[in-house]
């Protein structure tokens, strides 16, 4: 049994590297025991270091439609412990000709491609409802801002170059349970998370919330569809989110309230302006 | 009158502005801020990033520059007639909120209209500044909406279209008769006309001269327009019909529908009720058909009809249509596939490449993706085959809802 160990950072682009070689070897998908790293200071897996011998197989080269390759790489960064043997499995079928891609009838990539849409839902939530809030001085040349997000998924890496691309003339840190995102002077690099504490409000929070409670529309209340968007999990990080009760307690009686309320008589102004002289 | 607060007038003009059912910010141009010397990007498909109980997506600050308005429209919160507390934005707040509000992942960008004041010149005038001093003094690259006052100059239209990425014009309500008698200083004539300079004006940016250079850029993620459902009399069929001349004739990106809803201190002109939302929903569904399944308006509502409120506008097709199916899903083409129940797009191209390689079993759609309790019926493949069912007479109660359900809406 071969023990591939793949860092926690950069953990695709090692995938790819261990994935292309022991293809060349020709070491077949269940002689590999793949892992991450273990975080800092944790003990080191039992397995590690016991090679067995392991059945010759021919060698092959990995070559892979790119819309493939693109798929694979997103699916690799699921919470599933079992991806990386998965995913190898699958490489060397479709580069032997034994599977053809995009095959949905085929059980390990129909799970493949599932994965793939559920991370990058993943990384779609993760650039809407991360909350910037300002850690500097308003006046600096570059403003500084920090955010805590969980997505559920290891996705800071895929998730980050988005905010780099959108946010180019501030410095920022994107801080999650595992890896933190940390950009300084338009340079993007990634560490483990050292600091689990979400930043402080800031000022700009309170005109927010104003805004939250006076768009929404008490007449057409409709919470599931907000929920099917929004789920549960993220309000704890929103800073918004907790008027959402309230907002949905109240809104049928002030509904019933327009609907009741008697016309009235339209304010001097508007006789003026009905006059044209104005 | 004591001064407003910044939030104060952010209650008000956000509570003026809700009625405004488009928040889209996907398309237009690609920009990014990664040289470090602006905020901001655009040109992907749109995030939402919050939604309201009322299942609506935040996605652009939308506000009104100001709500007070020298227009009478029956139907709008804001105007002259209503006694709604008026509030006005300076063009410094304005660009505040929105740098302020985009810093901090909480919008695309802006979504700025306004009630108008003294003149459909000077409130245009006033809304094209907000849009250049974001673009030229903030360096911002997001996402800029702006709604513009159909009666206002060509001129102002034109730089609104160099600074805005979509422009609007709404055509308000389903009918023109409609509008002569709730919107009085109105006219569909001009808005129509309207419409058709930005169309013009994005034709014209696109071309290249003769030398390959090409023009700036003109409203380039299109425009857009919103009718008011339910203020008039006007049949789903009126609708769906001005719909689609709306997108043939100008080209719009989306027609937007929006359930007529009580608002506080309505016009005696228009009794309140509940919104229609049931409605409005079929309504999209129908523009959906329309704009990507191949369907004629006057396939999905007749002139003078009605969508039907308790299944969806390609069911109830297919239901009429009974002799077209059952569709063979591996031999149909594509735009036959499209008018199956529960077949949406991405479904049918991924049977159509399947299919290519083998014959595809019953057990494929449901990996494909297909929502096949709507689907049965009206298809045959190996593995499945509707029998009686394609014609059976009880057909429509296997879809619609239980009568005694019915009072939920």
């Amino acid at each position: 049994m071969r023990v591939i160990s793949l860092p926690r950072i950069g953990t695709v682009p090692a995938w790819r590297r261990h994935a292309r070689a022991l293809a060349a070897e020709g070491v077949p998908p269940g002689a590999v025991l793949w892992q991450l790293d273990a975080p800092e200071g944790a003990p080191s897996d039992l397995f590690a270091g016991a090679p067995a011998p392991e059945p010759p197989a021919p060698p092959v080269t990995l070559t892979l439609p790119r819309e493939a390759v693109s798929a694979i790489e997103t699916a690799l960064h699921h919470s599933d412990p079992e991806r990386f043997a998965r995913t190898y499995g699958i490489v060397l079928r479709l580069a032997r000709g034994d599977l053809r891609w995009g095959d949905r009838s085929d059980p390990a990539l129909h799970r493949l491609l599932a994965q793939e849409k559920a991370v990058r839902r993943d990384i779609h939530k993760m650039h809407a409802f991360v909350r910037f809030r300002e850690i500097g001085t308003p006046e600096a040349p570059r403003r500084t801002f920090a955010a805590w997000f969980e997505p559920d998924h290891p996705i800071v890496e895929p998730a980050s170059s988005f905010f780099a691309k959108r946010f180019g003339d501030m410095d920022w840190i994107i801080a999650t349970p595992t890896l933190t995102a940390r950009f300084v002077s338009g340079t993007l690099s990634f560490e483990e998370t050292r600091d689990t504490a979400p930043p402080a409000p800031d000022a700009t929070e309170a005109l927010w919330r104003t805004y939250f409670t006076h768009i929404f529309n008490p007449a057409r209340l409709m919470v599931s569809a907000m929920t099917s968007e929004m789920p549960r999990k993220y309000w704890k990080n929103l800073p918004e989110a907790d008027l959402i009760p309230e907002m949905i307690r109240t809104a049928p009686e002030r509904a019933m309230g327009m609907i009741e309320a008697a016309p009235t008589v339209p304010p001097k102004r508007a006789e003026k302006l009905r006059r044209g002289n104005v | 009158m004591v001064k407003r607060t910044l939030t104060d007038k952010l209650a008000i003009l956000a509570d003026a502005a809700k009625y405004d059912a488009s928040c889209a910010s996907s398309g237009g141009q690609r920009r990014n801020s990664k040289d470090g010397k602006g905020l901001g990007s655009a040109g992907g498909s749109g995030i939402c990033h919050a939604y309201t109980p009322d299942g609506r997506c935040i996605s652009l600050l939308k506000i009104l520059m100001t709500n007070f308005c020298i227009y009478d429209c029956a139907y709008c919160v804001n105007r002259a007639s209503s006694r709604a507390e008026r509030a006005r934005f300076t063009v410094e707040e304005v660009t505040r909120l929105t740098i302020e509000f985009y810093r901090r992942n909480y919008i695309e960008g802006l979504f700025l209209s306004s009630g108008i004041i003294r003149s459909p010149d000077d409130t245009m005038a006033d809304m094209v500044r907000i849009a250049r001093t974001l673009r030229e003094q903030e360096n911002f690259r997001g996402y800029i909406h702006l709604k513009t006052i159909p009666d206002a100059s060509p001129e102002l239209i034109a730089e609104a279209g160099i600074w805005a990425d979509r422009l609007s014009i709404n055509v308000e309500l389903p009918t023109e008769t409609a509008l002569s008698q709730l919107a009085p200083e109105k006219s569909a004539r001009t808005i129509r006309s309207a419409m058709a300079d930005v169309k013009t004006r994005r034709e014209a940016s696109r071309e290249r001269s003769h030398r390959g250079t090409r023009p700036r850029a003109f409203a380039p993620a299109g425009q857009s327009t919103q009718m008011i459902v339910g203020a008039d009399a006007a049949t789903d069929g009126q609708i769906l019909g001005n719909a689609a001349s709306l997108y043939g004739d100008f080209r719009l990106r989306r027609v937007y529908y929006s359930a007529f809803s009580p608002i506080p201190d309505a016009s005696r002109l228009l009794p309140l009720k509940r919104p229609p939302l049931i409605r409005e929903h079929r309504l999209y569904q129908a523009d959906w058909l329309m704009r990507f399944y191949g369907f004629e308006a006057q396939e999905i509502a007749p002139q003078g009809g009605m969508l039907d409120l308790e299944i969806d506008p390609k069911l109830a097709w297919a239901l009429a249509h009974r002799e077209m199916f059952p569709v063979d899903v591996n031999r149909a083409p594509r735009e036959l596939l499209l008018r199956v129940p529960g077949f949406g797009t991405r479904s049918v191209d991924r049977i159509i490449a399947a299919r290519r390689h083998r014959s595809l079993r019953y057990e494929d759609l449901l990996r494909i993706g297909c929502v096949l309790r709507n689907a049965q019926p009206f298809i045959t493949l190996p593995g499945w085959s509707p029998r009686a069912l394609t014609d059976s007479a009880d057909l429509r109660a296997r879809f619609a809802p239980p009568p005694e359900q019915l009072s939920l809406f």
